[in-house]
């Protein structure tokens, strides 16, 4: 029996199966073809949509859009001092909530990685997951409640004479540094779980004290990390439209962009590509700095 | 490290605070649920299972919950495929452009929701010419859903040596064998925990859906939120709350011991790694 006759009697999956055997180049291509027509021709795709779409405008009468080329949207997103004023407070509030974040998260990621218990170290990892996958709207409402005038923070806050911050600009910060602190802590524990305990016992053998161990040492080792979770803080906030309609009456990238897409959705699309390109530089920052291993 | 004992118990302390700041708020709208009064004051006057049983009859929060599970359902299912196919090529191959990929795959959460909301409807509305409808909400989460998936095979992939593939291949089993008795068995709970993620992911997901949903339809946060300016329904509103956390937070601690079973350490989302030595989270 010739070769070719086995291969004739094999069902038509075994030959199809056959067929990329020892062809890396097909079996990558095969593997590649769904996940990159999605990722590629509709999400990167979309986003060069958006970009197009920036250019075009509202017809002010008809309200329809005219797909032609203007530098409109443009010329009033940077003459226009509103939407200046906006852009800076939400990259203001963005670097606020990060800082806010690594300083709270640290301690706790260190406490996590390099102090606790085996069993302990387990409990706290389930207990800074869960409230991170919970629902995102439930924790804002409960912001909402508790910060209102008749909510927990006023009453906590009564007896001692104080006065909890309301609605507003300080709310904005004080929830969304709440909103993202956990994808601040797993990414600083994760990396300082990496450091090797050796290291700091050398340091301290070395006969340096605990601040300069933490100093010398581990900031530096642990650094990348920080700034991998500052993508999602800093991220998140940028684009955050709902948590800000909720506890103030500010505008921010956000909101502006949600409540103009119905009418003017060049526009929209405009402001939408401040948050890609700030992102973007964002990224490049964070890739040098050794973060993307973290993420 | 050793630390002085002042320096433990500050630190203690410290983690302590970090917590409370954490599960406060949940507690709170926890106790709000069974808030006796309508009105939202602290301390509530008193106790109630009212509003659950309010929340359950209430058909548009039931009719809500049913599209939330039948958008996570499809979503994740287009995920695992698209983000299996994907780790498995980087993973297990090196060619032209396997940087990107990994990029790529992580862009959809790297950029603000609001980005990939506003991109997506727009080309679904001004160049395809699609009515936004679940649809548009499904192809939406399965974009971002893909990462987590994706992390959680490479993460598992990089762990088994592709030597076993190599020796399944040597033993003379076709590329498919290979798969199916090999390289699957190795991932499945990788695949199985990715899957409770990125499920939960979409279940909870507001700003996306938001831009991609149709007029007519509701997922269970699209629910809350237009519901939470109707005074007359926030208690209910309440008691559906703590029905989605706990409904989102079954998944994440099934997922937690999944990949825990298999040697895996932290994880989050975002990024959304279960897995990991080498991707921790977001």
């Amino acid at each position: 029996m010739t070769t070719e006759a086995v291969a004739v009697k094999r069902p038509a999956g075994r030959r199809l199966a056959g067929l990329f055997h020892g062809r890396p180049g097909l079996q990558v291509g095969t593997l590649l073809a769904g996940p990159s027509a999605w990722l590629v021709v509709l999400y990167l795709g979309s986003l060069a949509v958006l970009l197009i779409t920036a250019f075009w405008t509202v017809n002010s009468l008809s309200g329809e859009v005219v797909k032609g080329f203007s530098l409109e949207n443009f010329e009033s997103l940077v003459n226009e001092p509103v939407y200046r004023e906006i852009v800076w407070r939400t990259v203001r509030t963005a670097v606020l909530v990060t800082l806010t974040d690594a300083v709270i998260a640290f301690p706790i990621a260190f406490y996590m990685a390099k102090v606790a218990t085996r069993r302990g170290r387990a409990i706290l990892v389930i207990a800074v997951l869960m409230p991170l996958w919970s629902s995102y709207l439930v924790k804002v409402l409960s912001w909402r409640t508790m910060l209102s005038e008749d909510g927990v923070i006023n009453w906590a806050l009564n007896p001692l004479g104080l006065h909890g911050p309301g609605y507003g600009l300080t709310a904005v910060w004080l929830v969304m540094s709440y909103l993202w602190l956990p994808y601040m802590i797993l990414p600083i524990y994760a990396g300082l779980e990496r450091i090797p305990d050796s290291l700091i016992s050398a340091s301290e053998d070395l006969g340096a004290k605990p601040f300069t161990t933490f100093r010398r040492v581990i900031l530096p080792l642990a650094f990348p990390a920080v700034v991998a979770g500052s993508i999602f803080t800093f991220s998140l906030t940028l684009g955050d439209f709902i948590t800000v309609r909720l506890v103030s009456n500010s505008q921010f990238i956000g909101t502006v962009i949600a409540s103009s897409i119905t009418n003017d959705l060049p526009f929209a699309a405009a402001l939408a590509l401040v948050p890609i390109v700030v992102m973007i530089a964002y990224l490049s920052v964070a890739r040098k700095l050794g973060a993307f291993e973290h993420v | 490290m050793r630390l002085s004992r002042r320096a433990q118990a500050l630190l203690r302390g410290v983690v302590g605070l970090g917590l409370a700041f954490i599960y406060v708020p949940l507690i709170v709208i926890g106790i709000y649920a069974f808030n006796s009064s309508k009105i939202l004051k602290w301390p509530p006057p008193g106790l109630t299972l009212d509003w659950f049983s309010k929340a359950f009859e209430s058909e548009s929060a039931r009719e809500a919950l049913l599209t939330s599970i039948e958008v996570g359902l499809i979503a994740t299912a287009i995920a695992l495929l698209l983000g299996t196919l994907a780790a498995m090529a980087v993973a297990r191959h090196r060619f032209f452009g396997r940087e990107t990929i990994s990029f790529l795959v992580i862009l959809p959460i790297a950029l603000p929701g609001i980005v990939t909301g506003v991109a997506l409807s727009n080309t679904f509305t001004q160049v395809l010419g699609i009515p936004l409808s679940l649809l548009t909400v499904v192809v939406g989460h399965a974009t971002f859903c893909i990462v987590v998936i994706y992390n959680n095979v490479v993460a598992r992939l990089r762990r088994t040596s592709g030597s076993f593939e190599e020796a399944s291949a040597d033993l003379g089993a076709d590329t498919w064998q290979t798969f199916r008795f090999v390289t699957f068995p190795s991932m499945k709970t990788a695949l199985a925990a990715g899957a409770l993620l990125a499920f939960a992911l979409s279940f909870d997901e507001i700003i996306v859906t938001t831009f991609t949903i149709g007029a007519g339809e509701e997922t269970l946060p699209i629910w809350i939120f237009r519901n939470l300016f109707r005074p007359k329904e926030l208690p209910i509103v309440d008691a559906v709350a703590v029905i989605v956390i706990l409904i989102s937070i079954v998944p994440v601690y099934l997922a937690h011991r999944l990949s825990r079973e298999e040697g895996g350490v932290a994880a989050g989302k975002g990024a959304g790694a279960v897995e990991t030595e080498a991707t921790a989270v977001p």
